[in-house]
Formats: C-alpha cells, sequence, structure tokens
C-alpha cells in the first residue's frame, strides 16, 4: 500500500492572533498560560487588559502555527470555562498594533540627527531624551516595528520594551458579549479572589 | 431565609444533586464538613485508607451509575493524594466532583500548615476549578461544578473551600435557576450540510467500519449505534472504554481495535474505505502510526469536543455534536446495505485469529491469564461488572472478557493507572449493589492500593477480587522481551501471600494454580456474600497477542504463531 497522507505538519507555519473575551477574574491568566504550555503552543506575544465592559477582560495572542494548529488553540481555548469567545482575527481584514519604547544611544550629535531623522520617516516619537539616551516611542503595524528596530540598531540600542500585538476585526466584524454575571461580586470582577 | 454554615451548604447541594453517597478522608481543614455531617443521616460517607482511592471509588461510581462521583479531602496531602484519581478521571471524562479543604483565608500564600496551591496543582487535570472565598458563592459554585462534571464532556472538577468559610454563616438560599456560562455551550445537534456529507459517504461505503468509544455511551447513544450498524451492514470495533457500547457477541462487533486489539479490527480499519468514528479520540494506542493509519478512508467523526476533531488524524467530515442527538439527525437518510464480500473477508481474518488462539490449547499444567479471563467470562454468563487494573491482566479482559452491556467494563485507559482496579471496583459495587462486580488485577497493580481491602470490609462492598500474579511486572516485563533483550529489570516483583493478606482483613479467599480449578472456585466466589479474592497464579512469561509495537503501523501486528510455527519474536 502507498500512504499519501498528508500530515498536520506539512501546512506552512505563519504568524496568527486571536482574541479572546475572558471573565475577568484571578487565574484566569494563569490558565490560558498553562494551557499553552502543555499543549505545546508557541506563543509569540500574549496582552490582556480591561474591556468597556468591567467583568470583562480581553486577550491578544499572537502565535507561530499552522492554519490547523491556530484552529486547534482557538478550540482548546474556548473548553476553558472562563473563556466566553475566541476568533481567528489574522484570517479576517483586521487592524493590528505594537507599541515599543526604545532606549537608543544619544550622546553625539550623529545619533540625535539619525534618530530625529528617522522619526520622520516612521510614526514614532522622542519621549526622553538626555544626553547620553533617548527613549523613541513608536505605535505601528509589528512589521513596521521590527523595521524601525532594525535601522536603530547601527546607532546603538541599550534597552527596550514591547507591549506585544493588540488587534480588532475591521468593520462590523465585532467580538463583544452581552452576558451578565451570575454570581453578584462577579460583576466587578472580584469573583473568586484570594483574599 | 435559613443561616447555614458553609459546611451545611456543601451537603445540602450535594444531596440536591441526587447524590447520596460519596468518599472522603477527614483531617483539619475539612473537620467542620465532616462535623456539620451528622446533620445529614442520609448521606452515606465511605471512609476510605488513602485518598487516591476515594477519587478512585468516586470514579468507579460515576463510571457504574452514570451519575456524578464526588471524593472529599483535607488540604495539603489530602488534596494532592487525590491528584492521580483526578487525572485518571480527567483523562477518561468521568464526571467528578472533588472538595477539598483549604486553610483559612487569613493564611493563604503564607505556607501554612498543609497549605498548598491546590487549585494551580489540579489546574491541567480538572475540566475546571474553583477555590471559594465567600461562603455565600459556595451555592452556586458546587452547583456550577456538578454542572460542569456531567454536561458537555464530562470531566472532574475540584471546588477548594478555606477552612473558615466552612464556618461563615450565610443566609441560604438554593440557586434553583438554571446555570449560565457565557463561555460554555456543548455542541448538540449538526447542520444539515454536515448530515448531508455524512450520509454521502454511509451510503456509498463499500467497506466501512465504525470506531465506537466512550462517547457513545455516554451520550446515550447505544441503541441509535447498533441501529445504524445493523441497518448499513457496516462492524463495529470498539476503543478500550468503548467496550459495552455494543454487544460483543453481536455478528458485526470486531472487538476491541488498537495496540492489543483484535486482528479483525485493526485489518478492517486498514483497508477500509469509509471509517466512522464515534465518541473515540485517535488515541496513539488505538492508531499506531498516524502517517499510515487507514490510508485509502474517507473519514467522519462525530466527537461532543470540537478540539479533538483533525487533533491526531485529520477526517473529512468532522461535526462536533452529542452523538445520540447527531446520531438521531444521520439515521433517517440511511440505506439499508450488505456488505457480504466486506464482511466475508473479515471473517477470514477472525478464523486466522481462532487458530492461534491459546484458549483452544492445552498447555498442560500451566495456567495462562487468559485462560482465567474467558472462564471468568463463562462462569459469570458474561454478565458481570469487570473493573481492571492496568496491564496484562487489563488488555486480556478486553480480549477474553465479551462485555455485553454499557458501563460493564470500567477501567483506567488513557492514564493507565495502576492500583486503579480495586478502589474502582468499591466504588461500582456500592453505586450499583445489584450488580456482580469483580476486581481484576495483576500482582503489581493490587499492590499499589490494596489498603482499601478495609475500605471493602467495612462497607462490606461485595466486590470479587481476583489477582492474576504471574510474579512480574507483566506488560512492562512483556516490553523488556520484545524490545529490550529480555533484560528483566526491577519487573521481577516479590508479593506477599495475597490469601493470608485477605484473611488478615477477614475476607476468605483461595488460591487457584491450574485450569481445572478455577470453575469451582469461581463459584465459590460468587456464593459468598461479602468481598472474597481469589489468587490465580499463571504463567510467568505470557503475552499478550497481537501486538502493534508503539508507533508501528497498525496492520504490523506481533501474533501468537499457529500450532506448529516458531515463535517470531524472541
Amino acid at each position: 500500500m502507498v500512504y499519501a497522507q498528508q500530515t498536520m505538519e506539512m501546512q506552512p507555519r505563519k504568524k496568527h492572533i486571536l482574541a479572546a473575551l475572558v471573565e475577568n477574574k484571578p487565574g484566569v491568566l494563569n490558565r490560558v498560560a498553562s494551557l499553552f504550555r502543555r499543549r505545546n503552543f508557541n506563543v509569540d506575544s500574549l496582552t490582556v487588559g480591561r474591556t468597556h465592559r468591567p467583568y470583562m477582560s480581553r486577550m491578544t495572542i499572537a502565535v507561530d502555527a499552522t492554519r490547523g494548529d491556530a484552529n486547534r488553540i482557538r478550540q482548546n481555548l474556548y473548553k476553558l470555562i472562563n473563556v466566553i469567545d475566541v476568533a481567528v482575527i489574522s484570517n479576517e481584514p483586521h487592524v493590528s498594533r505594537d507599541l515599543a519604547l526604545i532606549k537608543v544611544r544619544s550622546d553625539d550629535a550623529d545619533s540625535r540627527n539619525q534618530l530625529t531623522e528617522l522619526c520622520e520617516r516612521y510614526p514614532a516619537r522622542i519621549v526622553d531624551i538626555g544626553p547620553k539616551v533617548a527613549i523613541v516611542e513608536i505605535t505601528a503595524q509589528e512589521d513596521i516595528v521590527e523595521s524601525l528596530i532594525a535601522a536603530l540598531e547601527p546607532i546603538g540600542i541599550v534597552e527596550m520594551v514591547r507591549t506585544g500585538v493588540v488587534a480588532m476585526g475591521r468593520g462590523i466584524r465585532i467580538l463583544d458579549s452581552d452576558y451578565e454575571p451570575m454570581l453578584p461580586s462577579a460583576a466587578n470582577g472580584n469573583a473568586v479572589s484570594i483574599v | 431565609m435559613a443561616m447555614l454554615t458553609g459546611a451545611e451548604i456543601i451537603w445540602e447541594c450535594i444531596l440536591r444533586e441526587g447524590v447520596n453517597l460519596v468518599f472522603g478522608y477527614p483531617g483539619g481543614a475539612i473537620l467542620p464538613t465532616y462535623d456539620a455531617l451528622s446533620k445529614y443521616p442520609q448521606m452515606h460517607h465511605v471512609l476510605v485508607r488513602h485518598e487516591q482511592g476515594a477519587a478512585h471509588m468516586a470514579d468507579g461510581y460515576a463510571r457504574a451509575t452514570g451519575k456524578v462521583g464526588v471524593a472529599i479531602a483535607t488540604s495539603g496531602p489530602g488534596a494532592t493524594n487525590l491528584v492521580t484519581g483526578i487525572a485518571t478521571a480527567m483523562l477518561d471524562s468521568t464526571p467528578l466532583v472533588c472538595i477539598t479543604g483549604q486553610v483559612p483565608r487569613s493564611v493563604i500564600g503564607s505556607d501554612a500548615f498543609q497549605e498548598i496551591d491546590v487549585t494551580g496543582i489540579t489546574l491541567p487535570i480538572t475540566k475546571h476549578n474553583y477555590l471559594v472565598t465567600d461562603a455565600a458563592e459556595l451555592a452556586y459554585t458546587i452547583k456550577e461544578a456538578f454542572f460542569i462534571a456531567r454536561t458537555g464532556r464530562p470531566g472532574p472538577v475540584l471546588v477548594d473551600v478555606p477552612k473558615d468559610v466552612q464556618n461563615q454563616k450565610v443566609e441560604f438560599e438554593y440557586p434553583e435557576g438554571e446555570i449560565r456560562l457565557p463561555g460554555y455551550l456543548p455542541p448538540m445537534t449538526t447542520s444539515d450540510d454536515l448530515v448531508a456529507s455524512a450520509l454521502e459517504l454511509i451510503n456509498k461505503a463499500e467497506r466501512p467500519i465504525i470506531l465506537a468509544g466512550h462517547g457513545v455511551m455516554m451520550s446515550g447513544a447505544v441503541a441509535e449505534l447498533r441501529e445504524l450498524a445493523e441497518r448499513a451492514g457496516i462492524p463495529v470495533a470498539l476503543t478500550l472504554l468503548g467496550k459495552g457500547a455494543m454487544p460483543e457477541e453481536h455478528p458485526l462487533t470486531l472487538g476491541m481495535m488498537g495496540m492489543h486489539g483484535t486482528a479483525a479490527a485493526n485489518h478492517a480499519i486498514q483497508q477500509s474505505d469509509v471509517l466512522i468514528a464515534l465518541g473515540m479520540r485517535f488515541d496513539d494506542r488505538v492508531t499506531g502510526n498516524i502517517k499510515t493509519y487507514s490510508p485509502d478512508s474517507k473519514k467522519i467523526h462525530i466527537d461532543i469536543d470540537p478540539s479533538e476533531l483533525n487533533k491526531n488524524i485529520r477526517v473529512d467530515v468532522g461535526i462536533a455534536g452529542d452523538i445520540h442527538s447527531v446520531l438521531k439527525q444521520i439515521l433517517p437518510g440511511v440505506k439499508p446495505t450488505q456488505h457480504g464480500a466486506w464482511l466475508n473477508q473479515i471473517r477470514d481474518w477472525q478464523e486466522d485469529t481462532d487458530e492461534r488462539d491459546i484458549i483452544k490449547r492445552d498447555t498442560g499444567e500451566t495456567l495462562y491469564g487468559a485462560q482465567v479471563i474467558n472462564d471468568l467470562w463463562r462462569f459469570t454468563d458474561g454478565k458481570a461488572v469487570t473493573v481492571t487494573d492496568v496491564g496484562q491482566h487489563q488488555m486480556l479482559s478486553a480480549q477474553y472478557y465479551a462485555h455485553q452491556r454499557p458501563a460493564t467494563m470500567i477501567t483506567s485507559g488513557g492514564l493507565g493507572t495502576m492500583g486503579f482496579g480495586l478502589p474502582g471496583a468499591i466504588g461500582a459495587k456500592l453505586g450499583k449493589p445489584e450488580e456482580e462486580v469483580w476486581s481484576i488485577s495483576g500482582d503489581g497493580g493490587f499492590q499499589m492500593t490494596m489498603c482499601e481491602l478495609a475500605t471493602a470490609v467495612q462497607e462490606n462492598a461485595a466486590v470479587k477480587i481476583a489477582i492474576i500474579n504471574n510474579g512480574f511486572l507483566g506488560m512492562v516485563r512483556q516490553w523488556q522481551e520484545l524490545f529490550h533483550g529480555r533484560r528483566y529489570n526491577e519487573t521481577v516483583m516479590f508479593s506477599p501471600d495475597f490469601c493470608k493478606v485477605a484473611e488478615a482483613y477477614g475476607i476468605p479467599s483461595r488460591r487457584v494454580t491450574t485450569r481445572a480449578e478455577i470453575e469451582e472456585a469461581i463459584a465459590w466466589a460468587r456464593s459468598i456474600e461479602g468481598p472474597t479474592l481469589l489468587e490465580f497464579v499463571v504463567e510467568k512469561e505470557e503475552m499478550v497477542y497481537p501486538m502493534v509495537p508503539a508507533g508501528a503501523d497498525l496492520h504490523a501486528m506481533l501474533r501468537r504463531p499457529k500450532p506448529g510455527e516458531a515463535e517470531e519474536a524472541k
């Protein structure tokens, strides 16, 4: 017999962005992180923050995976009881942003000129400058952030921090839930907190 | 509204779930709950000898009855001792609710005496877990825990309750309404499009096969499975946990599939053109090498857990839904069919197997485990509930005990937990006292949890215990024989005199060493009212055949040689 079955590994890997609406309860981040660890999924970045509903937070998770794996991640995330809804945002038209603070050498006129010039070419600005170093801030799509970082490299990066990607579907692709929590204390995001 | 303590609320809520039998072990942080127990005489608490036994008994109880099993333990070591039992339930999708005591809220996080982060420890091995920090939320949380444990793909849920929350007095009103969980909506029926795609494959199949798993029984789809198989003339192979989904003496049933499955089932899977997988998850013990698995078939997979679809095996029609509901949708479109040539081919494979069967051979004075299980099946009329441990005797029980009804083969499949057998059997017997329950263990696994003999006696749980004693960790020894040059490192095992152990607990026992004694010994064990123990001293180097070596192609089975042929493996 000849076996021609395609295996999962043969799909190409690329960057996928998932968004998960989660109940705003202690331990939820731990549940999500634990899922990625035990299912052996590789997280590129994971951000979490509140939404306009106090009992609901939103996570944006960027992964390097095949399309099949991204789907498996979505289904496994949805299995977590505290995860209200999940979408693979990158499957559809979307807006994504990454914020970086990059501390760069600025101890001579040459480096300062280069920084000013780069901030004109990129959606970036200098938010702090001193005799030795400056902080450049950029908020843009991830590949543009990467490009700026590459351009700053020759000047001399001394420190960097990034938020990781946040993303949202374009137009009427809305990821929201109007559920009301059953337990009164959950409404202020504190259902089972450790005292 | 009545003012109740957290401890009282725990019992109130468990009783309202229809559970009046729980398994547990007291300790400091759970004492208020045990203190309140005397107010609930309708609640029967089974005192175990080790918390692992409590989890396994609750598991055996749940599998035998279909209800949620409840295990209770104290904080720290009590909770950590539950862990193996919780993981066992998780891998086999058994509904459990575990209640654990926790240190008082004021000292959580201070490494207090017997404090352990049990919600952290059990996070990856529970379907969900809770730390309850206000008695006012206890009732709703316990109700939610039971709901999550029993619905969708069932699983264990743990509720951790600090000692001072158990003592906290609050107004108690039972939450009567339905549970609403925004992120938890198990799928039930499926779309007409998917039904049509499945029917297209089923009705055109020439060499179809159904793979039936645990999910068939859990969703109550046994009758629908049988109707599908009989109407479309499709043979049915069973997973280990799927045993009982289809009567094994039914002409269309091929027995177990996979590593130690029947040759007919494995060959049929490999050569089928349409494979219909119901409530099973293509575990590696079922598939062998996934790259060569059933290469020419179109595959339909129906499972209630969407994350199982396309996980291990890519399928053509993946349906996330409740098997009972989805089969109800599919059945009206299934055309009556016969697959005569295909079933004849399967019969040839079965006849070849018969020629190799150890049961048909004269083995002289030597007793084989396979003979013991086969005789146990014969002399219990195939009607007993068998609860096994893990290893050779487990695979022999799957091969030689033909189960006819759901929930009669209870075994740790996914996790493969040695020590499950005896406590699992006690739980099953207490949950189903009208059933004849046999605990089948090896000499190794039995010694892991044999302290629960005391529980069986204290509860007068009339389990019939069979120990298949070959003086080895038999399955590990089999692997050493096949793959490690017969270097039997650390698998030769000293055991106590099991009959004297039984005697110490006041349990009648007998030792059996020849085939001629089996029938009488089983009849004797069945005639005694309480627990009894039979030790079968069997061949030390018995092999379980067929065997697909780990990772090998499913059709590449090692077989027992036919009479006159040389052993191929040694």
